[in-house]
């Protein structure tokens, strides 16, 4: 494997972001299914 | 459907670890000789592009579609689409000058190629903006009409280079520029892994959209009992 410090930066800051828009994701879904559990109670 | 989920997202996980193997590798794709090591953030760089265009033009059909037929799918599609869209965009724009500052010594130029796709995440930003913060009525025919609008840029951003002098390398697909075979090899398979995550991740957002509307819908329903009904609520 290569190592480079702009290749790094680079590789990171990919999965920084899409790991994050996911995690956005995954925590509005844990919202809704709250919402709607609260809204069959 | 539920369960085919996991299975594309194993797999998926799969391909990406393959995929960035060989792009960091030197097993995988050879190191270019001018640039070195750097020049691997190409596989990442040009697949983002590649996918946020994509998605962008997946936004326009979906947008058109909505304004002939009014379909709340295609809403939903166009939304998802743009979003998405904008994340792999932002990664275009942060990985470039990352690519730019060891390769041209500086981290931005205001050549047509740059600031064309930094116009056209700002176009996509702001349609994000106006379906998130607009409570009209006609959001989602405004948003539509902005969408088309947006796409339009797409091949403008992308055939730049043909039309104007620029410090961007030409396109690696019809734009007249050579790129070694094993190096085409490993771009194409980054991209088809990125276009499945991609995919993927549109199919995630696409369910938790409708889910929000089928809440909003709910909560709408029981606002409307309760004021038809404020005797029952009362003595509830």
């Amino acid at each position: 494997m290569t190592s480079n410090p702009y290749l790094f930066a680079a590789y990171a800051v990919t999965w920084i972001i899409h790991v994050g828009y996911l995690s956005i994701i995954v925590s509005r879904y844990a919202r809704l299914k709250r919402e709607i559990k609260e809204l069959k109670d | 459907m539920k369960k085919a989920f996991p299975i594309l997202a194993l797999l998926t996980l799969i391909l990406l670890g393959y995929a960035g193997y060989m792009a960091l590798s030197p097993n995988g794709a050879p190191t270019e000789q001018t640039m070195g090591n750097v020049q691997r953030i190409f596989y990442y760089h040009v697949p983002s592009a590649w996918c946020a265009f994509l998605l962008f033009f997946i936004n326009f059909g979906a947008s058109i579609y909505y304004l002939i037929k009014r379909s709340q799918a295609a809403d939903i599609v166009a939304l998802v689409s743009a979003e998405v869209g904008v994340v792999f965009c932002t990664i275009v724009l942060i990985t470039g000058p990352i690519w730019a500052r060891p390769v041209w010594g500086i981290w931005w130029t205001w050549d047509m190629r740059l600031t064309s796709t930094l116009l056209l995440w700002l176009i996509y930003v702001s349609y994000l903006f106006l379906r998130r913060f607009s409570s009209s009525g006609q959001t989602a025919a405004l948003a539509a009409a902005l969408a088309v609008f947006g796409a339009l840029c797409v091949p403008f951003v992308y055939f730049s280079i043909w039309f104007f002098r620029t410090q961007h390398p030409q396109p690696v697909l019809g734009g007249g520029g050579s790129i070694d075979p094993r190096m085409l090899h490993v771009l194409l398979l980054n991209w088809l892994a990125f276009s499945c995550f991609g995919f993927l991740v549109c199919w995630a957002r696409y369910r938790v959209e409708k889910l929000q509307r089928d809440v909003d819908e709910a909560h709408a329903m029981r606002s409307l009992m309760d004021l038809r009904n404020p005797r029952q609520q009362r003595s509830a």
